[in-house]
């Protein structure tokens, strides 16, 4: 697996930097701006975004004095892409799986009861 | 509602599904090679071509798969280590290569988990599988890349390598 794969992983691996994705997903937000939500300082957010950033997730815009952090979806996409075409797999299995047990279902049901007795 | 896949840590991934269906039959279509055999085709173009199963704590089981496209070959096979039908399965997973080789490690094996709980006539399916490696789970996830999705892959590397310059 691709480096830049383990990075996003990893930085996607803590709810706090799950969280701030979140936040960022709607819209870019200074580092004060995304601590505020938290119970933990500023300084522990910076180290967060660190990751987030290494991992290419988190960009640091123009603005010299607000730096606002934003989102940079391609990881994620990268991320998703790698996953779904594996899930795409079960998902096809899972599909016949379904219309085997349908046929099953109606033999289930044809089924004559051994036990019944005409009187 | 369609098969969801998570991964749980670094080496693991889990699977879950919901079927309509009772659970009974979700489990024999997981357990009885003439009905698995309908359904567990694996990628496009391919077909199981071995399934033999001996369903039992201790019994052994090999499932080989074969391209209809060149006749190539590839496996698992392994040992149940718990059947407790019809809710719970556990077996491990040792890769045979057959044919295709790749980039997927023969050595230690994977442990599956397969639980299926039914309520009111829909059966929810848990697959875990933990691999011996980070490095066996991520190739086995990356087997699932056909040509397509890679070159769609590549060009969002590319991107990310773009804009992390």
């Amino acid at each position: 697996m691709e480096l830049n794969l383990d990075a996003t992983f990893a930085a996607l691996a803590d709810p706090t930097r799950r969280a701030i994705l979140a936040r960022l997903a709607k819209g870019e937000a200074t580092v004060m701006e995304l601590a505020e939500p938290f119970a933990i300082s500023q300084p522990a957010i910076s180290k967060h975004l660190k990751v987030l950033e290494r991992a290419g997730l988190v960009s640091i815009g123009q603005d010299a004095q607000r730096r606002p952090r934003k989102l940079e979806p391609a990881p994620l996409e990268a991320a998703n892409a790698w996953i779904e075409r594996y899930r795409e797999i079960w998902e096809a299995n899972y599909a016949r799986l379904d219309t085997l047990l349908e046929t099953l279902k109606q033999e289930t049901a044809k089924k004559p009861r051994t036990k019944r007795r005409k009187k | 509602m369609p098969a969801y896949v998570t991964l749980p840590n670094d080496r693991e991934v889990r699977v879950t599904r919901q079927f309509n269906a009772p659970r009974q039959l979700v489990w024999d279509a997981h357990t009885k090679p003439e009905l698995l055999t309908k359904w567990m085709l694996g990628p496009p173009g391919w077909a199981m071509s071995v399934c033999d199963m001996d369903v039992r704590p201790g019994g052994k089981y090999k499932w080989r798969w074969r391209s209809q496209e060149d006749g190539k070959e590839f496996g698992f096979y392994g040992t149940f280590t718990e059947v407790q039908a019809p809710a719970r399965i556990v077996h491990d997973e040792y890769y045979d290569p057959g044919d295709v080789g790749g980039a997927m490690p023969v050595g230690d094996p994977a442990i599956v988990t397969l639980e299926l709980q039914e309520a009111n006539g829909v059966t929810m399916l848990t697959c875990n599988i933990q691999f011996a490696s980070k490095e066996a789970r991520d190739a086995a996830v990356s087997t699932g890349m056909t040509d397509g999705m890679e070159q769609g892959y590549a060009r969002l590397e590319e991107m990310f390598k773009a804009k992390a310059a």
